[in-house]
């Protein structure tokens, strides 16, 4: 069985496991990293959103046999590192607007929030209602208006 | 008797009552008390029209609670915190935040240090046990009180033993009690020294309103620092040794079952499957991975069996429902009217955690993991399934990914529990999504007619028929319901047919008033999605109050004010309207709309702006629906008691946005005996792009010594004030929803295999 190299929140790892098997289950069945949540394992629903070199990506859709060892996995459990802190400024947005109800989408809301803010800010400008409208991410208990004050609130703490 | 519509206050006073409680014998201060502490014991019913009116599903609920006599208890632990196990179950309603709050009122300590968990099966609970009906904080309120109250009690007479200062003089605060010269005393020394070598009863007084200092104020969620840093844990979550990932091969058409499976030996030779084996669902694939089971699943072979509803499509139940539908009246109406007919679709009540379970079933004992909201009805289900004695089963009430109704029903515990016991090892059982939206719980496709009859200025008459496939009830709602039908004024009626009464009342003064169900078809999987009855059933109702109030020459707010029973009734409808700014001049091809509705012994009303203009309804968004946009919703409730305003300013928005959904967007269309939808690019809740940009949410006043109901609250109001607002923006009132039902907005996935490749180009998506 193939052995597949890559970092993750920081860490180099190595699994042993097929090429095709899709890296959330890597994280959660095998690393163990259950902050990503399945919820349609399509690219969807987002509720697995993590980062790969810093943009969002949904890991039910990328094979692990895709990952080079330099490649940098960011999952809502290491997110507040990349930064140096206990909480990334979303994070505590997300806290300040008691955004979560049930809690489920909520990891990926937030890794999709950043990495949203992220693109924005390289252009050069500031969140609209066009990109919150763009988010894709599915909160079936509807926080979505908490989500958007969150998110303007978090990006200018970022 | 309150009157009907206003709720107010069924308990009557509890200022400075003394209530029952127990302090039970344990190593630390342990304090309890009855579940269902007499909150409905003003709730007589008497031979009356109206049976919604006098006793609701509220009370039932808590009266069904009265005879089990479960205690429920509050810990206090020797390092100063405090413990309850909350027989229910959380799903993101915020009840552990809320228990927290009547925790930490009644015994001075800081939030953080109350730990909230959920409680195994607790079958000598009985009825009590049961998250659904907008219930929870109803019933516990009371009872959660008295006994932190008798913890505070003990722990001050602890203390006044050690200090040498009367009970009086002291003060407990941020848990430490204080006398008079300043000497403290920690709360987790007295936690030891409270305790009891014997249970007793005890009696309390409760913390006068006045005095509150929790209840009431807003408090954000207790489990939020771990859910926005992954660490909350759900079922699929947990790390049970040799639990390995489980998914099911499901049939093409709904409720199949296998026939024969031509390569079972082929897939279980599959890269990291480890057990293939056939169940009355389908075919259950073990795998090192839960990709290597949608592998697996894909790759079988199986020939299947018709399903409960072969050949069954869209047109076919809605001819079975004209069938089966009620007449509006005996006699022909002698003075005018205005009717409708309006046609509710079949609705996914899938919440984005799928149905789940783990389960470890060994020769002499099980033990099962999963977000429960009947978790005693499961455990009996469970324990027959495979052949156990009720006590050899252990179920563990996991922290669930949202419910809506869906988590009354175990099926995924129950498969878990099947799965483990043929192939004798623990599984993680999970539906993948397209199992979910094709096999799982749907809302029932309904029909309902209105009938208002009407003189002059005066209205005569109301009559409603709700027509509806099945609800399923048997989750143990349906039992409580049967189990004390014969007590109430409804005659020899179903439980579903009971349920409906329960749950409607006639808010509005509209004369002889009757709301009639009648119920056919029990081929689906069918329960409750936020709200059972009510959102279709207010919905038709509101748009026909806006065409009589159209035909009366009112205007729609005016009419209500006029014709709404109770003072806090007519205060919300009052409040949205002036916050709303109700008749502001607004383009052609938007309107606003306004609606009302009570249940749960609360009220509330919604103020909604829509735009159904052609740029706005046609703008692109790529695998989604866009559709008219409601770009303002104005929101106010009033629940008697608000013990956490935040929350449950987060419960109404949750409804507001599944009202937007069930009026506009969100349905399933069945062909041939499956439904066309397999996943949330197909299936159409609201997503960001459909959620207004402005929602203000009011919470009145509190009006009541109780809380109310909240949950499932605000669906009704919002679904019919949006369909009231559509109806007024393109000036043809709706009468299918949700309004795009009749057009398919997605390329079906096939049923064979039942769920979709996982993709490989997430790289290419980078964003």
């Amino acid at each position: 069985m193939p052995e597949h190299t890559f970092r993750v929140n920081g860490e180099q790892v190595t699994v042993t496991v097929e090429d095709d098997v899709r890296l959330l289950w890597v994280l959660r069945d095998i690393l163990g990293i259950t902050g990503p949540k399945y919820g349609c394992g399509i690219n969807v629903c987002r509720a697995c959103t993590s980062h790969l070199n810093g943009r969002a990506v949904s890991p039910c859709s990328i094979p692990v046999g895709d990952l080079e060892p330099t490649d940098e996995v960011t999952t809502i459990e290491g997110l507040a590192a990349t930064v140096d802190e206990d909480l990334h400024p979303m994070q505590r947005a997300w806290l300040d607007h008691d955004v979560a109800q049930c809690g489920y989408c909520q990891p990926g809301q937030i890794m999709a929030a950043v990495a949203l803010v992220r693109r924005v800010t390289e252009e050069g400008r500031s969140i609209t209602d066009a990109d919150l409208d763009g988010l894709r991410n599915i909160c079936r208990c509807g926080t979505y208006p908490r989500i958007r004050d969150a998110i303007r609130d978090g990006a200018a703490r970022m | 008797m309150t009157e009907p519509g206003g709720g107010g206050d069924v308990a009557g006073s509890i200022g400075r009552r003394r209530f029952l409680g127990y302090v039970l014998a344990a190593p630390t201060l342990v304090t309890a008390a009855e579940l269902g502490v007499a909150s409905a014991a003003g709730a007589q019913p008497a031979a009356a029209p109206r049976v919604a009116d006098l006793l609701d599903l509220t009370d039932l609920m808590t009266v069904a609670t009265l005879p089990t006599a479960g205690l429920i208890a509050v810990e206090v632990h020797a390092d100063g915190t405090a413990s309850f196990a909350l027989p229910r179950a959380e799903v993101g309603q915020g009840i552990t935040t809320s228990t927290a709050m009547l925790i930490a009122e009644e015994l001075s300590l800081p939030l953080d240090r109350i730990r909230v968990t959920l409680a195994d099966a607790r079958p000598e609970l009985v009825f009590n046990q049961l998250t659904g009906g907008s219930n929870t904080t109803h019933a516990t309120y009371r009872p959660i009180r008295v006994a932190a109250a008798i913890a505070r009690q003990r722990l001050l007479a602890a203390a006044s033993a050690e200090l040498g200062s009367p009970a009086g003089e002291l003060t407990l605060s941020a848990g430490v009690v204080t006398d008079r010269a300043g000497r403290g005393v920690e709360l987790g020394v007295l936690a030891v020294r409270a305790a009891s070598d014997r249970s007793e009863p005890v009696t309390v007084e409760l913390a006068a309103r006045e005095s509150f200092t929790v209840i009431g104020r807003p408090h954000n969620r207790v489990d939020a620092l771990d859910a926005v840093t992954g660490r909350k844990k759900f079922a699929m979550d947990l790390a049970v040794p040799n639990a390995l990932p489980t998914m099911v091969c499901r049939p093409p058409t709904i409720n199949g079952t296998v026939n024969s499976v031509a390569n079972l030996a082929e897939v279980a030779a599959m890269p990291g499957v480890t057990d293939v084996v056939v169940i009355g669902t389908g075919v259950a694939v073990r795998a090192r991975t839960f990709g290597q089971c949608v592998d697996g699943v894909r790759a079988l072979r199986v020939s299947w069996k018709a399903g409960t509803a072969a050949g069954k499509s869209d047109e076919t139940v809605l001819r079975e429902l004209a069938a089966a539908e009620l007449p509006l009246g005996l006699l022909p109406p002698l003075t005018p009217t205005v009717e409708g007919r309006f046609t509710f679709h079949f609705r996914g009540n899938s919440a984005l955690e799928p149905n789940c379970a783990i389960a470890d079933v060994r020769a002499d004992r099980a033990e099962i993991w999963s977000a429960l909201k009947s978790p005693i009805v499961a455990r009996q289900s469970i324990a027959a399934r495979i052949g156990l004695p009720l006590n050899r089963v252990t179920v563990h009430v996991t922290e669930g990914g949202g419910s809506f109704g869906r988590k009354l029903f175990f099926d995924a515990a129950l498969e878990a529990a099947e799965v483990s016991k043929k192939i004798g090892k623990p599984v993680k059982l999970m539906w993948h999504r397209a199992d979910d939206t094709r096999q799982g719980r749907t809302h029932p496709m309904a029909t309902s007619r209105v009938r208002m009859s009407y003189l002059g200025d005066a209205v005569l008459g109301y009559q409603q028929r709700h027509t509806s496939v099945s609800t399923d009830l048997g989750h143990g709602l349906g039992e409580i319901i049967t189990a004390f039908a014969a007590q109430l004024p409804v005659g020899d009626i179903g439980f579903a047919e009971t349920f409906f009464l329960l749950s409607q009342e006639q808010s509005y003064r509209f004369g002889v008033s009757s709301q009639l169900l009648s119920e056919t078809d029990k081929g689906f999987n069918t329960g409750s999605t936020r709200n059972v009855y009510s959102p279709d059933v207010t919905t038709a109702r509101e748009l026909i109050v806006d065409q009589l109030a159209a035909r009366m020459g009112s205007d729609p707010h005016d009419f209500r004010r006029r014709f709404l029973r109770a003072d806090r009734a007519k205060a919300v409808l009052a409040k949205v309207a002036e916050v709303g700014q109700w008749g502001r001049a607004m383009p052609a091809g938007t309107a606003q709309g306004i609606a009302f509705h009570a249940e749960y012994k609360s009220v509330s009303a919604a103020l909604v702006e829509i735009d159904c203009r052609p740029e706005t309804v046609n703008r692109p968004i790529r695998d989604g629906v866009g559709g008219p946009r409601v770009t303002k919703v104005v929101f106010a409730v009033d629940v008697g008691l608000a013990v956490n305003p935040r929350g449950l300013e987060a419960q109404m928005m949750g409804g507001v946005m599944d009202g937007i959904a069930l009026a506009l967007t969100s349905s399933l269309h069945l062909r041939d005996g499956y439904f066309l939808e397999a996943s949330w690019d197909n299936y159409f809740y609201t997503r960001q792009w459909n959620t207004p940009l402005d929602l203000r949410i009011i919470i009145m006043p509190d009006t009541s010594e109780d809380p109310g109901g909240a949950g499932e609250l605000s669906v009704a109001a919002s679904m019919a004030a949006v369909a009231c607002a559509y109806g007024r923006a393109t000036g043809t009132m709706p009468t299918t929803f949700p309004i795009n039902h009749g057009t398919l907005s997605f390329e079906p996935k096939p049923t064979v295999p039942p769920v979709p490749a996982s993709p490989t180009d997430g790289r290419d998506h980078a964003s």
